[in-house]
């Protein structure tokens, strides 16, 4: 088994806020992070993908067709985006680092064929990241 | 599903890798240069994983507040600036970074409930790190 990391980059806004929240609540939940207007972060993704090494090419996957997934699933519907207002995963789901490892997760791993998806990562800044490796919240994957 | 979430943390401190257990010849060949008498110091990086469900309601697994008050004021204030041969933690141990991360790693187990403590990662310098994940790690 080989593991093999692609990396991307995007840039989009959020905020955080829960409707089911009072304003005091979301205030002292969310922070400054709770500002309606948005801020914004640069992203960095890590995909991870594990199999055999195929005899034939030498490869674990075609590093073309997972860049092409990763740009069509994900840096196109997320970069210089406002991520609350324009996926649609977050119209109903606060858009944290957490949640957008999954949203991610759920989008490559029913389009990856060839590879099995192992781990994505996200990086909202160099000294916070997010890992996902598709269990559920009992350890199952 | 369930999420890992990392944080980074830094600290400086000093310390001298030296054993009481074996002779001046036999320090001077474990440990060579590190165990100058004086120490020497060194930029630590911790990273602190901690892993869980992520809440319904605020999409996070843990509140970065309630992890950041935590790393600093029962890791960073401890450490930081500080020779750790003098830290309680290294009193009968050698404060080599495998060392370290154990010590950082029981710290966070004992005291952090706002979330499950998945690993301690810590960077010594660019080309060398440590993880710990407890007895039953993988």
């Amino acid at each position: 088994m080989v593991y093999l990391t692609r990396k991307a980059e995007f840039s989009a806004s959020h905020f955080y806020h829960n409707p089911e929240f009072t304003p005091e609540e979301n205030q002292r939940v969310f922070g400054k992070c709770n500002n309606p207007n948005g801020h914004g972060h640069n992203y960095t993704l890590e995909v991870t993908v594990k199999g055999a090494v195929d005899p034939k090419s030498g490869f674990v996957v075609d590093l073309k067709r997972l860049k092409d997934v990763m740009s069509r699933e994900v840096l196109d519907a997320f970069d210089h985006r406002f991520l609350n207002k324009e996926v649609p995963e977050f119209l109903t789901t606060i858009p944290t680092t957490e949640n957008l490892a999954i949203v991610i997760w759920q989008r490559l791993a029913p389009k990856l064929k060839a590879a099995q998806l192992h781990r994505v990562r996200v990086y909202e800044t160099p000294e916070l990241f997010v890992d996902v490796y598709g269990e559920d919240a009992h350890g199952e994957a | 599903m369930k999420a890992h979430l990392t944080r980074r943390y830094m600290f400086s401190a000093s310390h001298r890798l030296h054993s009481d257990e074996m002779s001046e010849e036999e320090n001077r060949a474990t440990y060579g240069k590190c165990d100058n008498p004086y120490g020497h110091g060194h930029n630590y990086m911790v990273e602190i994983t901690v892993s869980g469900p992520v809440d319904s309601q605020t999409g996070m697994v843990c509140d970065l507040i309630d992890l950041d008050g935590f790393a600093h004021t029962q890791v960073l204030e401890r450490f930081d600036h500080q020779n750790l041969n003098l830290c309680p933690e290294f009193v009968n141990q050698v404060p080599t970074t495998e060392n370290l991360c154990i010590a950082i790693y029981e710290i966070v187990k004992r005291g952090f409930k706002k979330a499950h403590l998945e690993r301690i990662r810590v960077e010594e310098t660019m080309m060398n790190s440590f993880e710990y994940s407890g007895e039953s790690g993988r």
